[in-house]
């Protein structure tokens, strides 16, 4: 990486911590198996953001990211409340959401940028992600929330194994399951606030799935998971970013995604607990083993005719 | 000798459907009571209810004299072994290191003792060997197995089980009772959801007969009985037959 300005240095810095601890909340996700909440929250963050810049006017990023939280928090309500209050399955809940809140967050974003001074707002960069744009001020504070989730993650593993694997059997011992999920909520919201303007909201999603499946295929301990769930959030975010960096106005969400895809289907084929190699391998190995049986066993071998 | 556990007009439900109706009863310290009565009787709702898993529409529960808060640590439960996924990427051994998780404390890892103790209560529910099997491979009887290992190095002294011997094998279920019986022994006490009607008088010395709301509670041998059977059961004839008949 040699070459790289100051600057490029510095945003790739922090989208790596960025991708590490989007890879950790994201096996959190995984187990709960509400991946697709992440995707939810993302895009109910939309009309937050707006709605912060219209109100003050001008682009103030700790304002619209307030703005995102209040509205992202909003949504995971709205999910909730539906799903309590009628037969409504969860995801069918979680799909309603994430269209209504991301149309309602263009919808504004279209009257905003009609009013004067509105074009040059850069809230398109919400879209699909504007690594570039970022100022030092986002950098710093992108870096420090991250290190700080990487920390919560690191002092309550073993809480968050517990809680993940048997939530009724944590309570039993004491664990709060409120407190928990109130934690876990406000680690995916601030993951997906701090992410937002770097990712876009339509794709931070995949920066909290993709490297917790990919992280499965490789691991049997929850442990090991998250490191390696937490390296390939980190290295997309790296890749994804520096290729992004290449072109004058490229987004950087699709091209972290790309990059996610790209380990996802390493993992895939090559992961050594469940990739299909391992797997074909193993198939194999056994089809080996019970040959010699099968041809001993076999009734022509033995001079008897079929029926 | 003070009950440990005890129950007045509880009452539950799922969305409009009354599943406990005033349900009322005491139990005391050192006996082993079987919790029958049909699907939908409110025996594993019973359960939660009194843990606050489920929320309780009227009614008090006290254990050890007081609200279930103050003595979480002195009850030990074993939930479904279907109400967990078997998939998660964890061993034997780190499974029942959890039962421990409230004496570690919050925050701490487990150390070599911690793990000394989980490796004791796997032996003694005969799984020391699969300590560091990945739990998605073991059986469905060796699952239930690590349950109880996790339940036993709780070292409570109520214990609340739901349905341990469903569909387990004979070995299991034999290792599962001893252990029970080994508890009661110590002076600990049991509750288990329990759903075979032909054991219930081998297994165990009391019995409460649940269909929403007490039907019948006391030792095995003075109630349970065709007539109280007939009227917890109510319409199940077939079964009540193959139990009295």
């Amino acid at each position: 990486m040699m070459g790289l300005s100051h600057n490029a240095l510095w945003v790739l810095a922090s989208m790596l911590m960025l991708g590490t601890a989007a890879g950790l909340a994201g096996c959190f996700a995984y187990w709960k198996r509400q991946s697709l909440m992440s995707d939810a929250l993302a895009h109910a963050a939309l009309p937050g953001v707006v709605i912060g810049f219209a109100i003050l006017g001008f682009k103030s990023l700790p304002v619209m990211l307030l703005g995102a939280a209040a509205s992202a928090l909003l949504g995971a309500w709205a999910v909730t409340a539906i799903r309590a209050h009628n037969r409504v399955k969860e995801d069918t809940a979680m799909g309603i959401i994430l269209s209504v809140f991301f149309g309602l967050g263009i919808m504004l974003l279209t009257m905003v940028n009609r009013m004067p001074g509105g074009g040059q707002s850069g809230l398109d960069g919400f879209i699909f992600g504007q690594a570039a744009a970022m100022v030092r001020q986002d950098m710093r504070t992108m870096t420090a929330v991250a290190a700080v989730v990487l920390l919560v993650v690191l002092i309550s593993f073993k809480e968050w194994k517990l809680y993940l694997f048997d939530p009724a059997f944590a309570r039993g011992i004491g664990l709060s399951g409120r407190l928990m999920e109130a934690a876990y909520l406000t680690l995916l919201v601030v993951i997906i606030v701090i992410g937002i303007q770097a990712v876009g909201v339509i794709l931070m999603a995949a920066l909290l799935i993709i490297p917790a499946v990919s992280a499965r295929y490789w691991t049997n301990a929850f442990g090991t998971m998250l490191a390696l769930s937490a390296l390939f959030g980190g290295g997309a975010g790296v890749a994804g970013t520096y290729v992004s960096t290449l072109g004058d106005g490229w987004p950087t969400g699709p091209f972290i995604v790309i990059a996610a895809a790209g380990i996802f289907l390493l993992s895939l084929v090559f992961g050594t607990r469940k990739g299909l190699f391992v797997k074909a391998m193993q198939r194999r190995a056994q089809m080996r083993r019970l040959k010699p049986q099968a041809v001993r066993r076999d009734p022509l071998a033995e001079g008897e005719a079929l029926p | 000798m003070e009950p440990v556990l005890q129950v007045r007009g509880l009452h539950a439900a799922y969305r409009r459907t009354k599943v406990l109706d005033h349900v009322t009863f005491d139990v005391m310290p050192g006996t082993l009571t079987a919790i029958i009565g049909p699907n939908g009787a409110g025996k594993s709702t019973l359960l939660k209810t009194m843990l606050d898993l489920h929320p309780r529409l009227g009614g008090e529960v006290r254990f050890f004299g007081t609200a279930y808060r103050n003595a979480k640590l002195k009850v030990g439960y074993v939930p479904q072994r279907g109400s967990v996924d078997w998939d998660f990427p964890t061993d034997a051994l780190d499974v029942v290191l959890m039962g421990l998780y409230g004496r570690i404390g919050w925050f701490r890892r487990p150390g070599r003792r911690h793990r000394e103790l989980a490796l004791e209560a796997l032996d003694k529910m005969g799984m020391a060997d699969f300590a560091k099997r990945q739990i998605s491979e073991l059986s469905g009887g060796q699952q239930q197995r690590v349950f109880l290992a996790r339940a036993l190095v709780q070292d409570a002294d109520l214990y609340l089980l739901d349905e341990p011997l469903a569909g387990v094998d004979a070995a299991t279920e034999r290792a599962i009772m001893e252990m029970l019986k080994t508890l009661r022994a110590a002076g600990k006490t049991v509750m288990v959801v329990h759903h075979d009607l032909q054991t219930v008088e081998d297994y165990f010395d009391h019995v409460l007969m649940l269909n929403r709301t007490v039907i019948a509670h006391g030792p095995t041998t003075e109630i349970f009985t065709q007539d109280t059977i007939a009227r917890t059961y109510g319409g199940w004839l077939r079964r009540k037959e193959r139990v009295t008949g």
